[in-house]
């Protein structure tokens, strides 16, 4: 085995032959490893994947088929849990907000961060690098630690706003403006994060494709439209993506926010929140459950249908 | 793009490709620019100003500061602040750190180690299954993890493995995004021509692994253990609920029970916002830190999935 390091790498004339032989080697190794040798490899991943994802979505699936009364004990009830959801009040109004809230958010997030990623590709200065850092920096603080800071912030107490704006100073958790105040904080949050994903793909691409723009006179705001936006749109589908699962199992913020709200912050605002609450305050695992996976199946699909979509429209861009 | 407009526009073309870089990065100031990003990072800093002003405020000064709630106050009390948290309830803050720490390395390098085996694999191996195993897996990054919380709960309470430190390290090892990514830089970062050689070489499956392979993965590796290592030390939604002893609280947890108990005036002669405010100040620092540090490798690597 002590081969590896000492022996010669291959050199002309015997060259020709050591890659003909290394061809042959790579059919070899693919037949080889149609043995286990991969799967040796997988296997880890493998068993964790069965016990932590699919074990628990189809154990969901088992425990939402069933009714759990004080009185009745355990009982089948096939799909009435979900039959439940889809015509509980709580359980739509909860979806109702995310899509809505998704709707808002996820725009705001994506002009911010790939505004800012434009310009901090266009610029080299040193204010530019450190605006970068700060920009990122959210994206290092936990959600709760920033729903925390936000609440502190808003707080008719002790936050700047009634400072700056006296007694008539907003409450941004309050019915009216709690919208834009949880807008506000996982804007905060994420754009950073999806700068950064935007910026490194903006890095990527080579400058010559510039200044062949440059040549035909086209103008900075005419390159970041027509050429920078439409070569980084791989970067900025994936980003779509994680924003819409991330908006649609919208849990943390609400549910940190929800104690200091005074009450517009409800136990069913989203449907992770109301998840939660049916699941650790009222003890209802089964219908809990079946929320749980109705939530999974209908991002599952939606995600998936859109990066179809958009995997169509991405190749006829090209 | 239309062609050239005018023959002035051509002559400054060719005269920019003869200055090269120097005319490409024209010298203008760039005012609106950096005005721009000057007003983005007041926004995303201000927050965090907010808190390291107000960490040196006293009990007192939070909430009635002469300055304002983004100034200094007329007291320094950010010691004493720091000392009150470090020995609060006997000191569980520091436990609470404690056990962040452990959950989020647990589960970091645990789903980096995973995540490493398992993207080697899908990038260099046909073995059967290979296909439908990565399309499963491009299905798991599309699964809202949230989704998996309750039932997770409720088959390790089946177990018995609620309320231990093994329910939040354990599923924290699923980073389905993590193999995806190492699945994508291993294909190209790694050449199989360089392993067949290892190969001939007489190395067997392993020690190719390890000698060749591995050392090439570093970036992809250094990415993936930073986003899993800073996901579990961030998650909240997991540990709230599979733990129920304060004792095995991460700091995430932790502060939201402090906040709670703050809301309620419990805390006992002690002000708890002041707490959180200090305990969020102190449990930010090693991200920071280590983003900070670490810039060179996760920046280029948070590309890698993008690219693809």
């Amino acid at each position: 085995m002590a081969t590896l390091d000492t022996a010669p790498r291959p050199v002309s004339p015997a060259a020709g032959a050591t890659v003909a032989t290394g061809r042959r080697g790579t059919r070899r190794r693919k037949r080889r490893g149609n043995g286990m040798v991969g799967w040796v490899f997988l296997a880890p991943f493998a068993v964790v994947f069965l016990l932590f994802l699919v074990g628990p979505l189809l154990y969901a699936f088992y425990l939402s088929l069933f009714t759990n009364g004080l009185a009745t004990g355990e009982e089948f009830a096939g799909l009435a849990n979900y039959s439940r959801a889809f015509t509980d009040p709580a359980f739509l109004s909860g979806v109702w907000f995310v899509v809505r809230f998704a709707v808002v958010v996820i725009p705001v997030q994506m002009l911010v961060s790939l505004a800012a990623a434009l310009v901090l590709d266009s610029l080299t200065s040193r204010f530019a690098t450190f605006s970068r850092l700060m920009i990122f920096v959210p994206y290092a603080i936990p959600a709760v630690i920033g729903a925390v800071l936000w609440g502190f912030l808003y707080s008719p107490n002790f936050g700047p706003l009634e400072q700056l704006f006296g007694e008539g100073a907003p409450f941004l958790l309050s019915p009216d403006n709690l919208f834009y105040g949880l807008t506000n904080v996982v804007t905060w949050q994420w754009a950073g994060y999806y700068m950064i994903i935007i910026y490194a793909a903006l890095q990527g691409i080579d400058p010559a494709v510039y200044e062949a723009a440059r040549m035909d006179g086209a103008k900075a705001w005419q390159i970041a439209l027509k050429i920078k936006i439409p070569m980084i749109s791989s970067a900025l589908v994936l980003i779509l993506v994680f924003a819409v699962i991330g908006t649609l199992q919208f849990f943390t913020e609400p549910q940190v926010l929800l104690p200091i709200s005074n009450g517009s912050i409800t136990t069913d605002i989203t449907p992770n929140v109301y998840a939660f609450n049916l699941a650790f305050r009222f003890a209802q695992f089964n219908y809990a459950s079946a929320i749980s996976f109705a939530l999974g199946i209908v991002v599952f699909i939606g995600v998936y249908v859109f990066l179809f979509l958009t995997r169509k429209r991405g190749g006829f861009l090209k | 793009m239309s062609v050239l407009s005018s023959p002035v526009r051509a002559d400054d073309a060719v005269h920019a490709l003869r200055e090269g870089r120097r005319a490409r990065r024209p010298r203008r100031r760039r005012t609106g620019s950096h005005l721009f990003l000057a007003f983005l990072v007041l926004y995303f800093v201000l927050p965090l100003w907010f808190l390291i002003v107000a960490s040196t405020k006293s009990p007192g000064g939070l909430f009635n500061s002469p300055n304002g709630a983004l100034w200094f106050g007329e007291d320094f009390a950010l010691f004493d602040n720091l000392s009150t948290l470090f020995t609060y309830n006997d000191g569980i803050y520091l436990r609470w750190l404690g056990n962040s720490l452990l959950y989020a390395f647990g589960g970091g390098i645990g789903a980096t180690i995973l995540a490493v085996l398992a993207g080697y694999a899908f990038a260099k191996f046909d073995f059967p299954g290979r296909r439908l195993s990565f399309a499963l897996l491009l299905g798991a990054v599309m699964v809202p993890m949230t989704a998996l919380v309750i039932p997770t709960f409720v088959m390790l309470s089946e177990v018995e493995l609620t309320n231990t430190a093994w329910a939040v390290i354990l599923p924290s090892m699923l980073s389905p995004f993590g193999v995806y990514l190492m699945r994508v830089y291993t294909a190209d970062g790694v050449p199989d021509e360089l392993l067949d050689a290892a190969r001939m070489d007489g190395a067997g499956e392993f020690r190719t692994f390890f000698q060749v392979a591995l050392p090439l993965m570093r970036p992809a590796i250094v990415t993936v253990l930073l986003l899993s290592v800073v996901g579990t030390w961030n998650n909240y939604f997991l540990p709230l609920a599979v733990l129920s002893d304060s004792e095995l609280f991460p700091i995430t947890v932790g502060i939201n029970l402090w906040q709670g108990l703050a809301g309620a005036n419990n805390g006992g002669g002690v002000s708890l916002y002041t707490l959180i405010v200090v305990g969020s100040l102190v449990s930010i620092i090693p991200l920071i830190a280590a983003f900070l540090g670490l810039q060179r490798y996760w920046q280029g690597g948070l590309s890698i999935g993008s690219l693809k």
